[in-house]
């Protein structure tokens, strides 16, 4: 909402300052969003007669002109002006003033002494018009300050109002908010009604009535379209960010911006017979005044005469039965359309009017026919014409209901945490042009029908906090009885555990939840992914079902910015369909971690051997991101990896996640260059930790042997070690890998896998005889199980 | 006599004067060795008398001794010296960098998110959680926003589209974390079902959220935090005492100047706006819009399981990515979402 400043100080007229008002209003709920000067900054300009126009006697285009300023002896003037003529009102700069920065001297103009410049709109600054002088109305006083003629030093002022607040959509109902505010009085134009002329009338069916419990109709017969809106008018719409279009479309908005009431006015030419608001038939349509054709929905209620729909209620009228410059006799419109009829129905349609926009947050359904008459009023003074009665149908029963609301002094204590009396609660509510009814210490309160956002206790109490001043309520630290929040050891938070993977020199990034179809299909083979329906934009078209997707993408982009060696990490969301998952049914929305490895293993550096990234690092990270728990790997097929690179990772036979290498289409499709490595983990599993636990620690000595298997190539370790370690006797500790050959000294298909057996005892020293035996134990395991021969 | 005297400092000083180990032991064998000059006097002392014997032999070995101690004294000496001069061998450059593994680093919203959790669980505040698929009557019915209200086009609203291709019109991309509220307030009240009266419930919920918009200032997908506390006897105040305390916390400020103002949130009535100005740096006595507050609408205590006649409650929801951007002077929202290394790896 923008208005001129001056304009609401004609309505009520604090003594504060332009910034204090401002202020005033933002602390109040009614956000100033904006405040700009109406013109630039100048001085010395004054409203000048042009008394006579002469030729230059040197220049074909420049006149002399003698031009008075409302002192005695006219000034001497050269002009340039096309449209500069004896009798003409115009803005003066006189020598000495200051226009745009540039200062306006004593000149001569081709050998003629020239006191001062004429100026057009531009020249001030305050259009780009500069066809010719800035013509002044007739009766401007000569030697008025131009900025006070043209009510210059005005401001502009945007509101950025809540949905709520549709009474301060006018300035009547700005001013009454501001009264009630600093106490400053309410000055609102007085409104009488305006006797018919003639007995011209239509009559009013409310076939619709709960879209339409009120509607004021009048017909106005002769007026003149023509007629030019005056200055004052024109101003103010224009201050208010309306387009001036012509005098009876301007009318209807003036009335619209002071009142807060939309009006029609149609060409009573057009239409016929009587005026119904109904509902339309099936499949009517409509042409709009915007050139849109609609064929409005059935809840939509229409204004129509006996013959065809005109307008589509509260939203906009029809493109034929408007008002024109040929028009002659007017029918006005002034109607009540309830929220709940016109809410949504112009964004259905794609747009928004500033009709509909006060009806879907409510217009006061007692305002129409002072509207009508203020209208009426308005258009008799400046375009004549004859006025028939207003007709008023009003359906009482479809009318909204302003129901009185207790408040309880207590409660207001209790919500706001101050105590207000109760004497100071009425007077407030009072101020705000509710009726208010006391009881003991509680109230009634009755809205007023401008107000369509008091409905319970809690609206009152905002009321009060907002009169009262939100600033004056303390801000004070609560009281509350403390108990000790749980610290539970048996699950991290998902913030430990990004801090424990950057640790291991991965950096966080926060990708779209909206990915490209594409992604999905290639590293999901998701060909049915969950679809928005109102995307930004294609390639944020599905919800992911993996946070794989978006760490290449990361990886491209980064590539594309130089960067080489790129460890990143993810702790997301995922969404797929799934008929029994999840709190929203129909949807698994789990949140995962993954992370992506790719380029060198270290940075760059000194004395560092060279290695690129591969399988067996992640695989660390991976690891280490579980402990103290075991993950199991398992070979496994995922579409977005590299079928020979690519494990599942279960904990407690429980597949939690995936590792692996980004298969080569990919890397060659997304323009990776190398491979990286990634792993997807569900984050529930991360974060379930173990209560730890320890095993006795032996004071004898322990025993080591190593033991180096012979194996066919393809022998994969996790069985063979699963076997020796099922078959080691008690003493055996550990037996773990330690080195992997194969090449020199074995046969084709054959590698050598070495294992380091720790073998201690609790209680004793152990003797070299079970030491050897526990050897042979699981030399033979491995020789009967999997061809395994000791290597010499 | 005299020659004994003479014969130790002689020693002394030419074990001084040997600059290395043979040398040394030439010295050494010089004195204490088979044709040493003591082990020559030792040699003739059975030519003595007998009662010279004893005394001249006491007096031969006080200078053995003395000999042999200015031996040892020297031999660490050039020992030690050898040390040196191998140890000054190895020394490095130690102005060399460190080798290895470096840290990588948290996204700045995260360490936003982490503080802000911090902060308020150092006041019994514990972190929910909540889908981000979420139904409409989370995320807009039980907040006190019916379908046509004018408030739901403040939120322009990601839809889905069912496997049918129909758009589903009862789930959606939650438009903000308040749903979380309604989430943790049943969830509260299912679990104190049997109690007269509930323990408080003080909850923040961080968390992504979406909505249709995207410029320089706006990303379709963002975060926001919510809080929530509902007790017997929570008010404005508190509220008010809460986010100031919060907000001077956050920005380890304590004259960052903060104020409420009225708004419109169609879940909490009153509502309130809250605006912060800082009193130095670049921003200095600006007023910049946070966060978004007020008490609980009783409609909404009520979707939740709460009397609002026994109960009352505030409300809040900010955004964490424009407390990062102030907090950290980063100037362009679309930075968060790019993962660009350059930019993210400062964040350690």
């Amino acid at each position: 909402m923008q208005f001129s400043e001056s304009w609401l100080r004609s309505l009520c007229n604090p003594s504060l300052s332009s910034d204090e008002l401002c202020r005033v209003l933002t602390m109040a709920g009614l956000e100033v969003e904006e405040r700009r000067p109406a013109a630039a900054e100048f001085s010395n300009v004054v409203v000048a007669e042009v008394l006579s126009v002469e030729k230059h006697p040197d220049a074909d285009k420049l006149k002399l002109c003698s031009v008075s300023v409302g002192e005695p002896g006219p000034l001497q003037i050269v002009c340039g002006a096309p449209n500069v003529a004896a009798g003409m009102k115009v803005p003066c700069a006189r020598v000495g003033a200051r226009l745009q920065g540039v200062e306006i001297k004593q000149a001569r103009v081709r050998g003629i002494e020239s006191f001062g410049m004429l100026c057009s709109a531009r020249e001030l600054g305050l259009s780009d018009d500069h066809g010719g002088l800035l013509p002044l109305v007739a009766d401007a006083l000569v030697g008025e300050d131009i900025r006070r003629h043209l009510d210059l030093d005005d401001h502009l002022i945007t509101l950025k109002l809540t949905p709520n607040r549709a009474d301060c959509l006018s300035l009547l109902g700005i001013a009454r908010e501001l009264s009630a505010l600093t106490g400053a009085p309410l000055l609102a134009p007085e409104v009488k009604p305006v006797a018919a002329l003639v007995p011209d009338t239509r009559q009013v069916l409310l076939d619709a009535p709960q879209s339409c419990p009120r509607y004021c109709g009048r017909i106005i017969r002769g007026v003149n379209a023509r007629a030019a809106t005056p200055e004052w008018m024109r101003r103010r719409i224009e201050r208010s960010g309306i387009r001036a279009i012509s005098f009876l479309v301007d009318v209807t908005n003036y009335v619209m911006l002071e009142l807060g009431q939309p009006l029609h006015a149609f060409d009573d030419a057009e239409l016929s017979g009587a005026i119904h608001v109904r509902y339309p038939a099936p499949g009517e349509q409509l042409l709009l005044l915007n050139e849109q054709t609609v064929t409005p929905s059935a809840d939509t209620a229409l204004i129509a005469d006996d013959a065809k729909p005109l307008a589509m209620a509260g939203v906009m009228g029809g493109e034929h039965s408007g008002i024109n410059a040929l028009t002659g006799d007017l029918f006005l419109e002034s109607a009540f359309f309830p929220p709940a009829a016109i809410a949504g129905k112009a964004r259905a349609l794609g747009f928004s009017s500033d009709a509909s926009h006060r009806y879907e947050r409510g217009v006061d359904f007692e305002l129409q026919r002072k509207a009508i008459e203020r209208a009426t009023q308005l258009i008799l003074d400046v375009a004549g014409g004859q006025p028939g009665p207003v007709v008023e149908a009003v359906s009482a029963d479809d009318l909204p209901l302003r129901k009185p609301v207790r408040l309880r002094t207590a409660r207001v204590a209790r919500v706001l945490g101050i105590k207000l009396a109760a004497e100071r609660i009425e007077g407030m509510l009072k101020g705000l042009g509710l009726a208010v009814q006391p009881q003991d210490d509680d109230f009634h309160v009755t809205p007023p029908s401008f107000r369509f956002d008091i409905e319970i206790e809690e609206d009152l109490i905002e009321e009060i906090a907002r009169v009262y001043g939100y600033d004056n309520i303390p801000s004070q630290p609560p009281l509350a009885r403390m108990s000790m929040m749980p610290a539970t050891e048996m699950s991290r938070t998902p913030m430990a555990l990004r801090r424990l993977v950057s640790e291991r020199d991965y950096h966080e990034v926060v990708t779209f939840s909206f990915i490209e179809a594409a992604w999905e299909a290639d590293f999901c083979a998701n060909a049915a992914p969950i679809v928005l329906a109102n995307p930004i934009a294609s390639q944020m078209g599905v919800m992911r079902s993996s946070l794989i997707g978006g760490l290449v993408g990361a990886l491209a982009a980064n590539r594309k910015r130089q960067t080489e060696r790129v460890r990143i990490f993810e702790l997301g969301r995922c969404f797929y369909r799934d008929p029994h998952s999840g709190p929203v049914t129909g949807f698994g929305q789990p949140l995962r971690m993954a992370g992506l490895a790719a380029g060198p293993t270290l940075p760059e550096q000194w004395g560092a051997p060279v290695s690129r990234v591969d399988f067996y690092d992640v695989k660390a990270d991976v690891e280490a991101l579980f402990a103290p728990r075991h993950v199991e790997f398992s070979k496994a097929d995922h579409p977005a990896l590299h079928p020979g690179r690519c494990a599942i990772v279960s904990l407690g036979g429980r597949p939690v996640g995936v590792i692996g290498e980004l298969h080569p289409r990919w890397v060659q499709k997304y323009e990776l260059g190398a491979a990286p490595v990634v792993f997807e983990l569900e984050l529930d599993a991360l974060l379930a930790t173990p209560l730890l636990d320890h095993a006795e620690i032996s004071r004898f000595p322990a025993v080591i042997r190593d033991l180096a298997l012979v194996v066919p190539q393809s022998q994969t370790l996790a069985p063979l070690l699963a076997a020796l370690r099922g078959a080691a006797p008690a003493i055996v500790r550990d037996v773990a890998l330690f080195d992997v050959y194969q090449g020199k000294g074995l046969g084709d298909g054959e590698k050598s896998l070495a294992f380091r057996i720790v073998m201690q005892d609790t209680q004793r020293t152990l003797e070299d005889a079970e030491v050897d035996m526990a050897v042979a134990d699981l030399l033979a395991v491995a020789s009967r199980d999997f061809n395994a021969s000791r290597r010499g | 006599m005299d020659n004994l005297y003479q014969i130790v400092a002689s020693a002394t000083a030419d074990f001084a004067t040997a600059s290395e180990s043979a040398k040394l032991e030439d010295a050494k064998a010089r004195y204490l060795g088979k044709e040493g000059s003591l082990t020559a006097l030792l040699k003739g002392l059975g030519k003595l008398p007998a009662d010279q014997r004893k005394t001249a032999g006491a007096a031969i070995n006080i200078a053995k001794e003395r000999i042999e101690s200015a031996l040892v004294t020297r031999r660490e000496a050039l020992k030690s010296a050898q040390l040196d001069a191998q140890l000054a061998t190895e020394a490095l450059d130690v102005t060399l960098p460190g080798r290895g593994m470096p840290r990588g680093s948290l996204h700045p919203v995260t360490i936003s998110l982490d503080r802000i959790e911090a902060l308020f669980r150092s006041i019994g505040f514990e972190v929910a959680d909540g889908p981000e698929i979420e139904t409409d009557w989370h995320n807009f019915t039980a907040l006190n926003t019916p379908e046509n209200h004018p408030a739901r086009s403040m939120h322009d609203t990601f839809y889905l589209l069912g496997e049918d291709g129909q758009v589903h019109d009862d789930v959606l991309l939650r438009t903000h974390t308040s749903p979380v509220q309604i989430r943790a307030m049943l969830a509260h009240a299912a679990a104190h079902e049997d109690l007269e009266t509930m323990p408080e419930l003080r909850v923040i919920c961080p968390g992504r959220v979406y909505r249709v918009d995207s410029d320089a200032t706006h990303s379709p997908m963002f975060h926001q935090v919510e809080g929530l506390w509902i007790g017997e006897n929570v008010s404005f105040a508190d509220l008010k005492g809460v986010v100031a305390d919060f907000l001077r916390r956050f920005f380890e400020s304590d004259d960052l100047k903060v104020r409420f103002r009225p708004s419109f949130f169609p879940f909490t009535e009153p509502s309130a706006e809250i605006d912060v100005a800082f009193m130095s740096g670049a921003l200095e006595g600006r007023w910049l819009e946070i966060a978004g507050c007020g008490m609980v609408h009783p409609n909404v205590l009520r979707c939740g399981g709460f009397d609002p006649e026994k109960y009352t409650g505030f409300a809040f929801g900010m955004g964490p990515d424009r407390l990062t951007m102030l907090r950290y002077g980063i100037n362009d929202l679309r930075l968060f979402f790019e993962s660009d290394l350059r930019f993210l790896s400062q964040f350690q």
